[in-house]
Formats: C-alpha cells, structure tokens, sequence
C-alpha cells in the first residue's frame, strides 16, 4: 500500500464527522429555512422563498441586523486599537512581565457567561460598582443608549487579550536592529510606528480582524445574558434575534433563515478579509 | 519619570484586566445585607455563606460534575481525531490537501447559530436530548478545526527526516505517529488541550439548547439560569463565577507559555 492511500486513514475519521455534524445541518437548515414549520402545532409546509422575502418587510430583522453592524463596527475597532497599545506597552522587558501576562490572559479565560454575570453587578444601578466610582446613578443596562455601549465595553474588556496576544506574536517577529537602523537614520517614534512596525504588523492585523470580526458579527451568548437583547430590542443581535425565534417562539421555519443570513454574512465577512490577506502577502 | 509612568501604566492595565474578577470575589464574601450597601467597599465580617449555599442548595457539585466529564472527554475525543488528521495532512502524501485544509478553515468559522436548529432536531430525534453525550460529540466536532490547525503546525515543524527515517527502519506509518510524532509534538498537543478544554467548559449556545435539566446542564447554563426565589441572588452568583473560574486561573497563571503558544500557533503561522 502507498503512502498516500494510507494517509486518507488519518483523515477519514475527522472529515466524516465534521461534515455529519456540521455540513449536513448546514444542508437542513437550507431546507428548513424554505419551510413554514412551527413545532408545538407540528405544522410543516414548503414555502419556497417566502421566509427571505418577509426578511424585508421585519422591522425587528433590520433593527437587529443594525445592532449586530453597531456592535461589530465599534468593538472590533475599539480592541484593536486598545489591543495594539496593551501590545506596545508590553513589549519590552520588564520585571514580572511573565505574571503580567498571565494577568492579561484573565478576561480571556473567564467564560462568557461568568463575565456577562459579572458586568451586570458591576453596571447595576444602585449597588453597582461602576456608578459608585464615577459618583453618578446610571441606570446602564436599562437605558437605551447605554445598554448597547455597555455591551461594547464588555465585549472589549473580554477579547482585547486575545488581540494582545497575536499581535505581540507579531511585534517580536520585527527584527530589533530595523528600530536601530531607522533610530541612526533621524526616524521618530512616531515615524518608526507608522513606517515600520504598521507594515509589518498588517497581516498579522488582518488575522486579528478576522477573527475578532467573526466573533462580534455572531455574538451571542455575551449580550444574551447581560441583557437578554433589550431593553426594547435595543441590543438585540442577529443571533439573539434568531435565537428567540428558534426556541421562544418555536418558528423553525422563520428562525433558520434567519440563522442562513448570519451565515451568509459571516461566509461574506470571511471571503473579503481573505481576498484582502493574500493580496497584502503578494505585495 | 519614564520609569515611572511606565509602571503606571502597568499596574493600571493590571486593575482594568484583574478588576472585575476581584470585584466579584469580593462581592461573593459578602452578605447579603451588605450587597445592597456601598461604600463601604470591602465586607466588614467576610463570610463563606455563600459558598456554602451554592452547593448545599442548589445541584452545583452536579453541574460542575457535568462540564468536567464533558470537557475532559470533548479534549481527549478531539485530540485523538485531530492529531492524526492533522498528522496526515502534515507529513502524508494526500491528495485535495489543500482542499481539506480550506474546509477545515471553513468550518471553523460556521456561525453556531446557523446549525443549532438542525442539530436540535436530529438530536431530539435520535432521542439524545438532555445527555452529555449530545454535547461531548457537537463540542468535538466544532473545536476539530482549531484542534487540526494547531497541530498541523506543530507536526510540520518536525523534520521530514525523521519520519523518513523510521519508515526505513520498517515502521508503519501508524507506528512512526504514535512512537515518534506524538511524543515529540508533545508541546503543541499540550496546548491544543487547553484551548479545546477551556472552549467546552465555557460553550454555551449549545448547552443551553440541548440540555433541560440538571441530568446534563453545564456550568455557563447552570450560571445563566441561576434560580433566584424573589431577586437575583447576586451573592450566590459571585461565589459560583469564583467556583468555575479558579480552574481557569490556575491554567492561565501556570500554561500561559503554552497558551499563548497554542493561539498564534492556531492562527499566525496558518
């Protein structure tokens, strides 16, 4: 037997299962997102396209869909950019640098739910925290427009340490004599960020923004248990949108096309960035 | 003064990080007379009564039982799958490699929700509603791709030679992956089981789906369905977020080499 034929053997297991447990369901979903099917009346009917084209006329899909956009836009930018000073800051040595990394890893370890439950006594309007240290009464997970941001804030303080991490992976790649080099030539801090460590820090920040921005366009679990989507709708997300839809109302016709345009988008999301990664490489 | 400003900075950014967690284990000491006073900030009397509710009222000790077995079984079940796979792909000849690769890539970033409906149908039809074992295998499937990933990585960094090597002195490949690969990947296994364990302890769109009682709840649905007769028992609540992260804790401050290892592993070098 050639090699070859044996190395399928190796592969074989996994392959079969993802695509069980997840190619397949992806196929049903398809299918049951043409149909009208509720599940306590055991109604089951094909519909066609119908379920997309009420996709237009759902005020609660486009708000949600606006929501999802909002949260995406500002968190991923928000954690880049305090991602990439935490990174700066850090790289260079200093004692205990070893324990501060640790230190930076804890948000990123603690499970969302655990953190969603803990933002929501740190931003609770009487016996929170948040409000007795800035000396104002808040009510921040009822009002509209902070509800939202405090979801952002939270999500930054989650996942910025994942971005820390990549991106210090990709400042100690950057040869330390190029800083000498451009420091001998007149260059600037200012300059040597923007000139060197920018260009060479993009594909790693393309990576980063893959990642963060696939995680933030599906969010779920964070708002759905920091503010269960409201108040009015005001933080409800794609997910929770479709969540709801799925298991409150038990529409599985409705909830699964909702659920193909989540996958739709981040299928979309993911083709841009690639597209954008491996023309950054050819440069 | 630089120095200085420096280390400000630090210990700033070491507040923002740490902070809410401390808040919490503060919180947790607290009574619940207390919880609805503020200043002052630290408890007067400390006290366990918390801790003690948690796992004398509720079914916690059970719910944490759950997500370990679930865990545990969700890293070794994917470590095996995953490392041969991955095996193969790094040093077999194997044709559509690249084609494999990408719809490993792909599938790492299905959206969750687009396959929770089907999947809760086969599953209440196949009658493996509320059972670890639904989870256990979704878990698996879903943390392969990064499983693959990480260790392709790892298995490619190992010199053809060696595998070359024992080939001729007659082992099977299967030998040379168990005999010689495995351990010497050793490292990069290691952290690709952390990554995959703390990804099942903390899952929970899944969990809260498939699961309806406490025969199969996880920890992030037992935490998020807390049971509060009249409000939320805040206090009950820190104590058990202390419970369930303290492992956590513990594998950060004592991998965080590996894991650091394992997150660029699992997505610069690819």
């Amino acid at each position: 037997m050639r090699d070859g034929e044996r190395g399928r053997w190796f592969v074989m297991p996994s392959l079969i299962l993802l695509s069980i447990v997840t190619i397949y369901p992806l196929i049903y979903v398809l299918y049951l997102s043409l149909q009208r099917r509720l599940l306590i009346f055991d109604v089951s009917r094909f519909i066609g396209i119908d379920n997309y084209l009420f996709l237009f006329r759902d005020d609660r899909f486009l708000n949600a869909f606006k929501n999802t956009l909002y949260f995406t836009v500002l968190s991923v930018t928000l954690e880049l950019l305090l991602g990439l000073s935490i990174a700066i800051l850090l790289n260079r040595s200093f004692r205990m640098k070893g324990l501060m990394r640790a230190i930076v890893l804890i948000p990123w370890a603690i499970p969302t739910v655990v953190s969603a439950k803990m933002w929501e006594w740190i931003y609770n309007t009487d016996f929170g925290i948040l409000n007795y240290l800035l000396g104002v009464k808040i009510n921040w997970l009822g009002s509209p427009f902070w509800a939202i941001n405090a979801a952002v804030f939270m999500d930054v303080w989650k996942t910025t340490p994942f971005v820390v991490i990549l991106l210090t992976a990709g400042l100690q790649v950057i040869p330390k004599d190029l800083y000498q080099a451009a420091r001998v030539d007149g260059a600037g801090r200012w300059d040597i960020f923007t000139r060197i460590v920018l260009p060479l820090l993009k594909p790693v920040i393309l990576v980063v923004l893959i990642f963060r921005t696939l995680d933030a366009f599906r969010v779920f679990d964070a708002i759905y248990v920091l503010t269960g989507g409201g108040p009015a709708n005001t933080t409800e997300t794609l997910s929770i949108y479709a969540y709801k839809v799925l298991f409150q109302t038990l529409q599985f016709g409705y909830g699964s096309t909702l659920a193909v345009v989540v996958f739709l988008c981040t299928g979309g999301i993911s083709i841009f960035y690639i597209r954008l990664l491996s023309k950054g490489v050819r440069l | 003064m630089r120095r200085t400003i420096f280390y400000l900075l630090i210990i700033l950014l070491a507040l923002y990080c740490a902070g809410p967690l401390l808040w919490q284990f503060i919180t947790s000491l607290k009574l619940d007379t207390e919880l609805t006073k503020l200043p002052p900030i630290l408890p007067k009397a400390p006290t366990m009564d918390n801790y003690i509710a948690i796992f004398k009222e509720n079914p916690f000790l059970r719910i944490i039982l759950n997500s370990a077995i679930v865990a545990a079984s969700t890293t070794t079940l994917s470590l095996i799958l995953g490392s041969l796979c991955a095996f193969g792909l790094a040093k077999l000849r194997i044709g559509y490699k690249g084609l494999i690769l990408g719809f490993i890539l792909s599938v790492s970033m299905f959206p969750p929700i687009a396959t929770v409906s089907p999947l809760y149908l086969i599953i209440r039809a196949l009658g493996l509603r509320d059972t670890l074992f639904a989870l256990i295998i979704t878990y698996t499937t879903f943390s392969l791709p990064l499983a693959i990933w990480v260790l392709t990585n790892f298995f490619r960094e190992i010199p053809d030679e060696i595998y070359l090597a024992a080939r001729v002195d007659g082992c099977t490949p299967l030998q040379v992956f168990y005999k010689i690969m495995l351990p010497l990947a050793a490292p990069g296994i290691f952290a690709t089981a952390i990554l995959v364990f703390i990804f099942s302890w903390n899952e929970f769109l899944f969990a809260l789906t498939f699961t309806s009682t406490v025969a199969s709840r996880t920890i992030p649905v037992g935490i998020a369905l807390f049971p509060g007769l009249h409000e939320v028992p805040w206090g009950d609540i820190a104590a058990a977020s202390v419970v369930v992260t303290i492992p956590l804790i513990i594998l950060i401050f004592v991998f965080q080499k590996r894991i650091i290892e394992g997150l660029t592993a699992g997505s610069i070098r690819g």
